[in-house]
């Protein structure tokens, strides 16, 4: 006689919890019934980014790039799962790869980014990186698993809170994705999965005026709106690619603040 | 308290004596009557043209040139035919370009002061002491980049962007023209510069100093005019475009750009916070909230336009604050004893009374100290509110004038709160003896610039630019030449 198996209900990941989405809707994608975020979804995950964001980035660097080391052990536990919602096992590997190569950059951003400045005075003048705050990520399509974590990881490492838009075609990974956070040490609402209409939610996300970026690379024809709506508070518009990894990507979500102090007796 | 602070009832205006008069000559200046554009080297004559004006007596100085859509089309063109030339000129060779510049405005910094000040309004002694020197270091600091490029972005192989297109704003004008091209050139760009309505006539002098620096004909071009040839020229054929000025008008151009894959920055407005602690040194404290607010005439995008008052000392630091405002010089700009000069223009001494009467009807308390203003020109006296609410429009919206206003707080994290509390995030200040809460305030407020124990300080070594809606994209330092170049393994950033 066989079992039958306990199906998934596929929720949305926001503020450290899952759950569904407020409108009710789901859609369907690989075969499953996926949560169908909503505006006010949008909203909610938002305003968890921006609760969690100074928590994680009050964190010592040397602090995230441990725990951003977690995530890459809790994925590489689980690669069989992973393995079976992307291309395949390479693709976890590289994704896993990917996380243990952008933690070892949370505690280098100062010095590699930074500078101390020789002003004409008695002065002393540095500048130094920080996180530019809430991020919203259009996460590209393909690769669905190595496309999202190629575009969290650089935002989250310098310090951002995240608000990602899965892979519309194929989500499951990003949800996998949400379950390994979950029992990761990332901050609860530090990254927050949605899985849904990219076009419906992009531009809730491109006018929202507490998202201090916006990662337009999943974006397809609608990208000039967005970049318009963007305007309205000035929001950082980054366009990255799919699969890549650089300190850049990191540094398009910092901001540079610069500290003088007079020096004297 | 100190015996200062005890003497509530004596007047605050030290009197007995005066200060003569001591006006700068003008002779200096060999002023055309009518502008052309200055396109590929040359004068270009323009169809229409509008007075510009002397801000401290409204009396004409001279006809300039308002450029339509095809003269900035013309000058667009000739950047572009410059390009090849002036990007494959040994770097060396273009930074040469760059010391020659900055030596010649040195030499001639009189004339540019003298200039500054008439047709900006601003007082003789900061375009003489501030305003020109930092053009001309700026352009020496950025013309030892030109050819170090490499070790600036190493491994990334920097390129220059092409044709830049700059509009810049009347507070700096001189200043600002020199963030925008020294910046520019040194990395390998041409340039299209857009120099402010009411103040356009340093930039056309500065065409002067390019033709006695012999820079090649198209790598500079300068077309004047209003905001529509601003808008034209965010239209026009350029690759990257760098605005300073207001938040409306960035976040308009941020709209026009979209799409376009033209590179962008943006230097908007601001609404400081100065935070004066208990601790602090009051009287030095006093002299940099003092140069925070009135310095220029408030005209400063990282003005110190709202102090935060720790309530232990609230009263004695506003009696100094006061009484230190009645010994500021309001009047002729040329004049050496002035500290605050004219208001820029009819329109935004319009925008500064509004703003004022809408203190007043809120409920704050206003404070001017006795000042006489000259009858002709546009003036407005050194202003603080105090009683000022979070909420009123003068702690909200940036006045862009000589107004500060005046609010509380008890702890560091009520001021942190407080400070970060409003949509811009340029600049921030912090008055207090202790090192370790410098730091941690500095590390909370939201902005790109923090001046502890100082303010208003500007060096072009030091990055300078905003937090969210005071743009992006810093200006000065090596992070300066970043939005100039194209950079391998690069994100795409701004549109």
């Amino acid at each position: 006689m066989s079992r039958l198996p306990v199906k998934k209900t596929y929720k949305l990941f926001i503020g450290g919890a899952f759950p569904r989405s407020e409108s009710g809707r789901t859609y369907e994608a690989e075969g499953q019934n996926v949560a169908r975020a909503s505006r006010k979804d949008v909203r909610d995950s938002v305003r968890a980014a921006r609760a969690a964001q100074p928590k994680w980035a009050g964190m010592t660097a040397y602090n995230r790039g441990q725990v951003l080391y977690r995530i890459a052990e809790m994925i590489e536990a689980r690669t069989a799962e992973f393995a079976e919602l992307c291309s395949g096992r390479p693709e976890v590997e590289r994704s896993v790869d990917r996380i243990v190569w952008y933690a070892g950059w949370a505690d280098k951003l100062a010095q590699v980014l930074g500078s101390s400045n020789p002003v004409a005075g008695p002065y002393f003048n540095f500048t130094v990186p920080e996180p530019t705050g809430v991020v919203a990520i259009l996460a590209p399509d393909e690769p669905p698993l190595l496309g999202l974590v190629s575009r969290v990881l650089p935002a989250l490492t310098g310090g951002n809170a995240v608000i990602a838009v899965a892979s519309e075609t194929r989500p499951l990974a990003a949800i996998e994705l949400a379950e390994a956070l979950a029992t990761s040490d990332v901050p609860g609402g530090a990254v927050n999965l949605l899985t849904g209409r990219r076009a419906e939610l992009a531009p809730w996300l491109a006018s929202h005026m507490d998202v201090n970026a916006l990662d337009v690379t999943g974006a397809d024809g609608e990208a000039p709106d967005l970049e318009r709506a963007a305007a309205d508070n000035v929001k950082r518009v980054v366009r990255g690619r799919p699969d890549a990894q650089s300190p850049w990507d990191i540094a398009a979500f910092l901001e540079l603040k610069t500290v003088w102090h007079p020096v004297g007796q | 308290m100190t015996d200062v602070e005890k003497r509530r009832d004596r007047s605050p205006v030290p009197s007995g004596w005066t200060y003569a008069p001591a006006p700068e000559s003008t002779d200096i200046l060999e002023l055309r009557d009518r502008y052309g554009l200055f396109i590929a080297g040359e004068w270009v004559a323009a169809k229409e043209h509008f007075t510009t004006i002397a801000p401290r007596d409204e009396s004409p100085l001279a006809e300039v040139a308002q450029a339509g859509p095809e003269d900035v089309a013309r000058a667009v063109g000739a950047a572009r035919e410059a390009f090849g030339g002036w990007s494959r000129l040994a770097p060396s060779e273009r930074a040469k370009y760059l010391f020659r510049i900055a030596r010649i405005l040195a030499e001639r910094s009189r004339e540019f002061a003298v200039l500054e000040s008439l047709n900006g309004g601003k007082p003789i002694k900061e375009s003489r002491d501030v305003d020109v020197p930092l053009a001309s270091a700026h352009f020496f600091y950025y013309a030892g980049w030109a050819d170090k490029l490499e070790y600036a972005f190493p491994n990334r192989r920097p390129k220059p962007v092409g044709v830049a297109g700059q509009i810049i704003p009347w507070n700096f004008p001189l200043l600002m023209l020199a963030w925008k091209i020294a910046p520019a050139l040194a990395a390998g760009n041409t340039v299209v510069l857009k120099p402010a309505e009411t103040t356009p006539l340093t930039a056309l002098l500065f065409a002067d100093v390019l033709r006695q620096a012999e820079l090649p004909p198209g790598v500079v071009n300068i077309v004047t005019g209003d905001g529509s040839t601003g808008a034209a020229l965010v239209d026009s054929d350029v690759d990257k475009i760098a605005f300073t000025g207001s938040t409306e008008v960035g976040k308009a151009i941020q709209r026009r750009v979209a799409g376009t894959g033209k590179k962008l920055t943006l230097e908007l407005g601001g609404k400081a916070a100065n935070i004066l602690f208990d601790d602090a040194a009051l009287d030095q404290a006093v002299e940099g909230i003092i140069n925070g607010i009135y310095f220029n005439q408030g005209h400063v995008c990282c003005a110190g336009s709202r102090l935060f008052v720790q309530e232990s000392i609230y009263e004695p630091a506003i009696e100094k604050l006061k009484r230190r405002m009645a010994t500021l010089r309001v009047g002729d700009p040329l004049d050496k004893n002035t500290d605050v000069g004219a208001i820029n223009s009819r329109e935004q001494l319009t925008r500064i009374e509004e703003l004022v009467q809408a203190g007043k009807d809120e409920g704050a308390e206003i404070y001017q100290p006795p000042c006489r203003l000259p009858e002709k020109g546009y003036w407005f006296a050194p202003t603080v509110f105090t009683n000022v609410a979070q909420s009123y429009r003068i702690a909200q919206e940036e006045i862009f004038g000589p107004v500060l206003s005046v609010l509380t707080f008890r702890t560091p994290e009520e001021a942190v709160e407080k400070a970060n509390n409003t949509p811009y995030g340029l600049s921030a200040g912090v008055w207090t003896e202790k090192g370790s809460r410098i730091l941690w305030m500095a590390q909370r407020l939201r902005a790109g610039v923090v001046w502890a124990n100082t303010f208003n300080r500007f060096d072009p070594a030091s990055p300078f630019g905003g937090y969210k809606e005071s743009g992006f994209g810093r200006e000065g330092g090596r992070h300066g030449l970043e939005p100039y170049v194209e950079l391998d393994g690069a994100e795409a950033f701004g549109g």
